[in-house]
């Protein structure tokens, strides 16, 4: 399919990503915790489907939002919790 | 062995709360609820521990109960969280009527300050620009009802209640039938809020529905219970159907959005009109609301009295039917003053704030 | 302000798209309404690296480029009323006005609950799946797959074709019962032929049947897995575990519009006639969420549904071939059924609710959802109790508790916004 990348931020690194892919893919590929629970525990996604709500982080600015059903655009700022 | 000192109806807030002090009295108590431990209006409550100026015995039966309420303080489950409240003032005309509103509270012992208008920007830096300052009372708190229900409860099981799941299906000369065909005997308390008039239908009940929203997590955005100061007309006024801004910090960092009052609805729809205009209302005072996710809307049922304070005490005519119920939006606030006034009564001892007020006998002659 | 439609179909995988399809070739004007940013549902989910499977992607570029086919891609329906639905989408929150609705959202994994379930790395089966066809890297990962049902070779043939070195596929399900399943595939070709391509692109990956993952080791991340099989225990390293145990029907939208579910073993369905009517004039359903019937009875049922809703009948045709699909469905159903034991895999301190951190053992003494919500926080967070609701099923504590608005986490906006003239009361 299509080869274009572009480049997003996520917690301060560029990523140079390919077009269409999710944001959950992305922080994935760098390797990135994706939040903690209630309870402290690292989580990540579960369901893959914007079911299960574990891949929540911060997109542009908005807190909670579901990284599995977020693709990726130019220039998005990607906050996980640290 | 069916026999009671106190037979109490109903496992809300009120109920439970009766239980724990009549039990710890010394008394041998039953407790009446075939549905969940503090699922009716207890559970769609806020729980925001909260005393409101307009009317003297209000006042004096709140502040009773929220120094009640500091022996709780400690348990965890409670979610007890002293975060202030912080009545808001949109415009000059509502800040100019914040030192007589401090000055009635002072009469009933609560301090409450006035913030004024870069202080309140410090205090809650979220809050809609052009707001004309506001009252805080620091010592209020929010708890979490069902919780707190559940443990007054527990306290009560501890010392020998007995929890019988059935409904009440009548009063009569010797104490309760239930639905299950026993029969308890023993003077009967009946705490059952909007379902009174099944029991006490000399006691009129207006249910007034209202709405409440929860977010996601959010810690930090906002750190008080806020309220606009126009909140008293919304809940002490008698329209049919309004709405006022009152949100809260939960301890979760989530934040519950309210508040709705409507009468003549009895259906527990969400009525998604009225979150509508409840959410608008929010909006003008925390425009930061707007990005926040929801994840539940629920309605609840607040019981109305005849004249707005809760009937507590003897049921004229009944010798051994006592009543505490209708306390419409401050049941979890005065659920503890609630109970001793009445349980106290009962045992024949006086009481700590007047109890006429609340006499029954005042609607029911 | 508001759009109105003829017809609103929700969801676009299969059913969705069969029933915008059937609805547009009798002139209704269709909105075709997806969460996802693109159409094909689940089963048809667009793989970046590798487009769309063929017979998808024709269906799709029919109903999407069709004139009277309006396509709302990731747009959620927050809230629904007879003739009306609450739309959110990233550019904001809209309403459109149906004179009939097409249900057609599908089912979730059935994800069970067992020791290290929240470790990141550990993942459904099917979700494995949409995450690597929208770029999750498992280029060189060592990937064990597990729990139930085809879903599993299917998810195992994805993760392959993405890099993945997939250690082995673990179904719960006897070797007699999956046998049994595999010899009946002569009744439906098509299957049949999927299977045996599916097995050539599986080669060389071991299939053992009556095997669960027991637990899943890692401290802020999987490292490792133990497997429990008739040969005993074994630990396998690995980077991913992709594990899930079947399919639940979303029934959450069709319940908040009054239609009548069905109850099919521990989890509801959405209840419908022969031409796909349910309970409720004018709202229709098709496809898994009308019970767990795979891609092929789905876009059948859609069809039925698509005609129906603009006030043609079907053809009996349609009828005849989605009875024989449905009948795939039964037959998935009585072969991988769940063994007991894998109702036994989570323990005391195992975490039920992921969203608020809820052990199984915090939950005892409960007897229904809302108690146990009231007093726990059990099913209080983002997912709605979707995730803890269905396993507390399956582990027969308790159903879920009744849904309350909005279907999905929305945003204020999307619900304080004056979104038409003339507000309307509306029912749970």
């Amino acid at each position: 399919m299509s080869a274009a990348r572009l480049t997003i931020d996520i917690n301060g690194h560029a990523l140079e990503v390919a077009e269409g892919i999710s944001v959950a893919a992305a922080i994935a590929i760098l390797g990135l915790p994706f939040r903690r629970s209630v309870g402290g525990q690292w989580r990540a996604p579960l369901c893959g489907m914007g079911v299960c709500f574990e891949c929540r982080v911060r997109i542009d600015g908005l807190a909670q939002q579901r990284a599995c059903m977020t693709i990726v655009r130019a220039g998005m700022q990607v906050c996980t919790d640290d | 062995m069916n026999s009671y000192d106190l037979i109490i109806v109903g496992a809300g807030i009120v109920g439970t709360a009766c239980a724990d002090y009549a039990s710890e009295q010394g008394l041998r108590v039953a407790i009446v609820e075939p549905g969940t431990i503090g699922g009716g209006a207890t559970a769609a409550a806020m729980g925001h521990l909260v005393a409101m100026d307009d009317d003297p015995a209000e006042l004096a039966l709140a502040h009773y109960s929220l120094q009640l309420w500091e022996a709780f303080t400690g348990v965890p489950q409670l979610e007890y969280s002293r975060c202030g409240t912080l009545w808001v003032a949109a415009n000059e005309r509502e800040y100019a009527l914040i030192p007589t509103k401090i000055a009635r509270l002072a009469a009933a012992s609560i301090k409450a300050e006035l913030i004024e208008r870069e202080r309140l920007y410090q205090l809650e830096p979220a809050l809609a620009a052009g707001l004309a300052g506001g009252m805080l009372v620091a010592r209020e708190a929010v708890i979490y009802p069902p919780a707190a229900a559940r443990h007054f409860l527990d306290r009560a099981l501890a010392r020998g209640t007995v929890l019988h799941r059935s409904h009440a299906t009548a009063i009569n000369h010797t104490g309760l039938q239930l639905a299950d065909h026993s029969l308890l005997s023993g003077p009967v308390l009946v705490a059952t809020g909007c379902a009174l008039p099944q029991l006490l239908p000399q006691l009129p009940m207006r249910a007034r529905k209202g709405h409440l929203v929860i977010t996601d997590r959010y810690p930090n955005l906002v750190h008080h219970q806020l309220l606009e100061l126009g909140y008293a007309d919304s809940a002490h006024g008698d329209a049919d159907s309004s709405v006022a801004f009152n949100i809260q910090p939960r301890p979760t960092g989530q934040i519950l959005i309210g508040s709705s009052r409507e009468y003549g609805s009895t259906a527990a729809d969400v009525s998604m009109a009225t979150v509508t205009r409840m959410l608008q209302r929010c909006f003008r005072y925390l425009p930061a609301l707007r990005q926040l996710q929801a994840v539940r809307i629920w309605t609840g049922f607040r019981p109305v009295s005849a004249d707005g304070l809760p009937y507590l005490g003897r049921v004229p005519g009944q010798a051994e039917v006592w009543v505490a119920a209708g306390h419409e939006g401050l049941g979890v606030s005065t659920s503890l003053g609630s109970a001793r006034l009445v349980i106290d009564q009962l045992l024949g001892r006086a009481t700590a704030i007047d109890a006429r007020p609340y006499d029954p006998a005042r609607i029911a002659a | 302000m508001t759009e109105r439609y003829d017809i609103a179909v929700v969801g676009a995988g299969p059913a969705g798209l069969a029933a915008a399809l059937a609805a547009a070739t009798h002139g209704a004007r269709v909105a075709l309404i997806d969460a996802q940013a693109h159409a094909g549902g689940q089963v048809w989910r667009k793989d970046v690296a590798h487009g769309w499977p063929r017979r998808a992607q024709a269906a799709i570029t029919q109903a999407l480029h069709h004139p009277h086919v309006t396509w709302l891609a990731q747009t959620q329906v927050v809230h629904a009323d007879p003739h009306s639905l609450l739309l959110e989408s990233a550019v904001g929150a809209q309403r459109i006005d149906y004179a009939a609705l097409v249900l057609a959202n599908g089912a979730r994994e059935l994800l069970l609950p067992f020791p290290g379930w929240t470790l990141p790395g550990v993942t459904g089966a099917g979700a494995l799946q949409a995450l690597a066809k929208q770029g999750w890297p498992l280029q060189g990962r060592r990937v064990v797959i597990a729990g139930s049902g085809p879903l599993l070779l299917a998810a195992a043939a994805t993760a392959r074709r993405h890099g993945a070195h997939v250690l082995g596929i673990y179904e719960q399900a006897d070797a007699a019962n999956v046998q049994r399943f595999a010899r009946s595939l002569w009744r439906w070709p098509q299957k049949a032929m999927q299977a045996a391509l599916l097995r050539g692109q599986l080669a060389g990956i071991p299939y053992r049947c009556g095997s669960v993952v027991r637990t899943a080791h890692g401290d802020s991340a999987l490292r490792a897995v133990t497997v429990e099989s008739a040969r005993g225990s074994e630990r396998l390293d690995c980077d991913q575990l992709a594990v899930g145990y079947g399919l639940v029907p979303n029934t959450e939208l069709a319940q908040s519009l009054g239609c009548r579910l069905r109850q099919q073993g521990v989890h509801a369905s959405v209840e419908v006639d022969a031409m796909q009517r349910s309970s409720v004039a004018h709202i229709y359903a098709a496809g898994e969420q009308c019970g767990i019937g795979g891609r092929d009875s789905a876009w059948l049922e859609g069809s039925i549904a698509g005609h129906a809703a603009a006030g043609a009948p079907a053809a009996a045709s349609l009828l005849r071939q989605q009875r024989h699909a449905r009948a795939f469905a039964q037959a998935l159903e009585t072969h991988f059924a769940l063994q007991p034991r894998v109702r036994t895999l989570a323990q005391p301190d195992t975490l039920i609710c992921r969203c608020e951190d809820i052990s199984l053992q915090a939950l005892d003494g409960y007897s229904d959802a809302r108690s146990a919500k009231l007093a726990t926080r059990c099913g209080m967070g983002a997912c709605q109790g979707r995730i803890c609701g269905a396993a507390l099923a399956e582990l027969g504590r308790f159903p879920r508790s009744g849904t309350r608005p909005p279907l999905f986490p929305a945003r204020l906006a999307s619900l304080g916004d004056n979104l038409s003239d003339n507000h309307r009361e509306s029912s749970v």
